[in-house]
């Protein structure tokens, strides 16, 4: 292998090598074993696969992923319509942008058991739990991204004969588009810690169904897989949504300096 | 906002939702929402028991540790990482993961390998808090201007003079940003920890009050936790605001 | 041209007219009582130190800002907000980034409602007016500074306003590239029978551009003097920076803006 090759490969082969030393760490750990609840990471992997190959992994995913897209979709048409309100109404902004303020900076997890009392134990408590996590992220995001739309181009809107209609609909959202789309990459991540919690907290379904009951009759090498596979499915697609981003407003972010 | 010429205080509005609370509350239309005057009553009533000073100990104790931790850790390994190009490499990714990941599916892990007590709530917090601070250290050192460093070195400063007065100084409102939004996090993943592990502290209270629908003492201990929360937050960017000046200046 | 030359003295009649305009902020000053005519088919600086008041001047007259007293007549007719007799061509270009070359040139007609494919027939005119021609599906941030600005230019000729109202263009472009500039400026103001009002910093611009140069000075915000270069329209855009008439003007008004400077 040539020298330049390598370089190019430097950090491809890091991350490798990174994930080696981790998964290595992982797998000395568990053959030690530093806690009788501490599996190794080839046992993990051995009881992933086996989820896999038996379906009972894709059958938990179905019940997981019910809560998490519905509360995500709701999230997300209802934080984008509250957040663009805020941002271009003052007496909205007043009235409203606190109350997310709070929530944002509250520990919102506490209004589980409150949840639980109103809605009961089913689909619907749940679907609250990732629309109070994912929403308050996407109201801010929204509202911000509307309010600092660069005024140099509203300015060129209206000396262009815009209407207040066309402006907003052709200026301003288009350029809070960028900060609106990473609001809701913000919520999606913040979701799924309420979809999971809400399975842990409320009932064990799905994911946290396995890792409730593999806890249970102490199948820790299948607790491990189940919650090594949500961090992975996290991960992906919260990585799939940032790649959409930054193809979709790669102009964005360099096209309004004027080097 | 304005009305009639006076500007409207930011954050006014809650004096109206209060009022709409108390409001709802006194036509009885939800058993759940009693009136925000009983519930502020009840929190009178409670705030100096035995019970719930012990859960706000408890609650401080988990929260004050995990922050401690987060920050003692997150700080220099974050700037470690914007100095040392190859820890950077390594380790970044999984900072990445770990910062998008959803940590509650965690908890149980850490309730099976630290037991069911304060030191899985800490653990839990320090996780939840310390990804950002590492992050943004990061971010802090790796945006120093070179000039600034290059102007230390040519006046003949050591390497240790260069970080305690460069490096430190031009990095902290990147560092004291990311440890905001960590102790924010913090507060989530304390109560998250507390409820998952719902023995101890605001966790056990809640299991208490909603297992005897006990409403107004539930939302008592919501408003405390919601305020205190609040007033963290803003306390901090007070603070960030402070050392804006100069951020703005570089 | 000719046809607008009513007065004695070869000024045609003011196509733009700025009558005692005041502007304050707050308690800052920005203008005040400033009265200034603008000769239709000429091209007008406003040159001044930073602070004067230019840029405020040009955005009461695109009817982005109103003044706290006084009146803009464009062709005899109030100012009340933005209107299609002006376009602006901006400092920092404001192009939209996610659009493309062609849909920016074209987002003016876009905004007056004119259809997909005339506005875009009359947009493809004007991007092969100002140098573009090929760039039509390039987005705002593959194209460098100068080519940025050819294209706010070219959105705001193809609106076919009679104003032009030009702040700052070329301050953010390189020196070359300003160069150019001023010389294509100079074949435009010929050949459009267009009204320029071009707000610059620079002295040596604001003289080799213009038909009239309208001093402003700050502290309080005033019209200090009207400079007619009379014998540099007739020159070749290459002989003017050695002509004595333009070395003298740029050194008479030197003389008169230095002690502003801070």
């Amino acid at each position: 292998m040539n020298r330049s090759l390598l370089l190019m490969n430097r950090s491809l082969l890091l991350k490798l090598l990174s994930a080696a030393v981790v998964f290595g760490a992982w797998e000395i750990a568990g053959r030690i074993p530093v806690s009788f609840g501490f599996p190794t990471f080839f046992e993990s992997m051995l009881a992933l696969a086996n989820m896999v190959g038996d379906g009972s992994l894709f059958e938990a995913y179905s019940d997981t992923l019910r809560p998490l897209v519905i509360g995500l979709i709701i999230s997300a048409f209802l934080g984008i319509g509250i957040g663009l309100w805020i941002g271009l109404s003052s007496w909205f902004d007043w009235l409203v942008l606190p109350i997310f303020i709070v929530m944002q900076a509250a520990p919102l997890a506490a209004l589980i058991p409150l949840l639980v009392m109103v809605y009961g134990i089913g689909l619907t408590s749940k679907i609250f739990v990732v629309c109070i996590m994912a929403m308050p992220v996407i109201v801010l995001n929204t509202a911000g991204g509307v309010r600092n739309a660069p005024t140099n181009l509203k300015e060129m809107g209206r000396s262009f004969l815009g209407n207040e209609r066309d402006i907003v609909l052709k200026v301003i959202i288009p350029s809070a588009s960028p900060i609106i789309f990473s609001g809701l990459r913000l919520g999606t991540s913040a979701g799924f810690i309420g979809a999971i919690l809400s399975e842990l907290k409320i009932t064990p379904t799905g994911v946290g169904d396995i890792i409730t009951y593999s806890r249970s009759i102490a199948d820790y090498p299948s607790m491990y897989a189940a919650i090594f596979s949500i961090i992975v499915l996290a991960v992906l697609f919260l990585n799939l949504l940032e790649r959409i981003e930054r193809w979709l407003f790669e102009g964005n972010v360099r096209g309004y300096a004027s080097d | 906002m304005n009305v009639l010429g006076i500007r409207l205080p930011g954050m006014s509005s809650l004096i109206l939702w209060g009022l709409l609370w108390e409001a709802v509350g006194q036509f009885g239309i939800s058993f759940f929402l009693p009136p925000l005057s009983a519930v502020v009553a009840t929190l009178y009533e409670i705030i100096g028991t035995p019970a719930f000073l012990k859960a706000l100990s408890e609650t401080a104790r988990a929260f004050l540790a995990g922050v401690f931790f987060a920050i003692a850790i997150g700080i220099p390994v974050g700037i470690l990482m914007g100095k040392n190009r190859l820890i950077d490499e390594l380790l970044l990714p999984w900072v990445n993961i770990f910062l998008s990941a959803p940590l509650t599916a965690l908890v149980p892990v850490l309730m099976v390998l630290f037991g069911f007590g304060l030191k899985s709530i800490i653990i839990t917090t320090s996780l939840f808090a310390i990804w950002i601070i590492i992050l943004n250290a990061r971010a802090g050192v790796m945006q120093i201007n070179r000039s600034l460093i290059e102007m230390a070195l040519s006046f003949g400063a050591s390497p240790w003079a260069a970080f305690t007065k460069i490096y430190f100084w031009a990095a902290l409102p990147e560092i004291l940003g990311g440890v905001r939004i960590g102790v924010i996090r913090a507060v989530k993943g304390v109560i998250i920890g507390q409820l998952l592990i719902s023995i101890v502290g605001f966790g056990a209270l809640f299991e208490l009050y909603s297992a005897n629908f006990l409403m107004s003492h539930f939302w008592a201990v919501l408003l405390v936790l919601f305020a205190l929360a609040f007033s963290i937050s803003e306390f901090l960017a007070y603070l960030e605001r402070r050392v804006d000046y100069y951020a703005a200046k570089r | 041209m000719d046809m607008h030359r009513t007065e004695a003295g070869g000024v045609p009649e003011p196509a733009v007219s700025a009558r005692r305009i005041s502007k304050t902020y707050g308690h800052v000053e920005a203008l005040r009582n400033l009265t200034l005519e603008f000769p239709r088919g000429q091209l007008t600086s406003l040159l001044g130190p930073s602070g004067c008041g230019k840029t405020t001047l040009l955005k009461i007259i695109a009817g982005l800002l109103e003044p706290t007293s006084g009146e803009v007549q464009v062709n005899g007719a109030p100012v009340t907000g933005p209107g299609p007799d002006r376009a602006f061509v901006f400092q920092d270009f404001a192009l939209l980034p996610w659009a493309s070359v062609l849909r920016n040139v074209a987002f003016g007609l876009e905004l007056r409602g004119v259809g997909r494919t005339e506005r875009e027939g009359i947009a493809e005119k004007y991007i092969r007016n100002v140098g573009l021609a090929g760039f039509e599906n390039n987005f705002p941030h593959e194209l460098s500074g100068g080519m940025r600005q050819r294209v706010g230019l070219a959105r705001a000729l193809a609106v076919d306003s009679q104003v032009l109202l030009m702040d700052e263009p070329f301050s953010a472009v390189d020196e070359q590239t300003r160069r150019k500039f001023q010389e294509d400026l100079l074949g435009l103001v010929a050949e459009e029978n267009k009204t320029f009002l071009f707000v610059t910093h620079s002295i040596e611009e604001a003289v080799y551009v213009s038909d009239q140069i309208a001093i402003l000075l700050p502290r309080p915000s005033r019209v200090s003097d009207v400079i007619r270069p009379s014998g540099l329209r007739a020159k070749d855009v290459a002989d003017i920076r050695r002509d004595p008439e333009y070395l003298d003007i740029v050194d008479q008004i030197w003389a008169s803006l230095r002690n502003y400077v801070e």
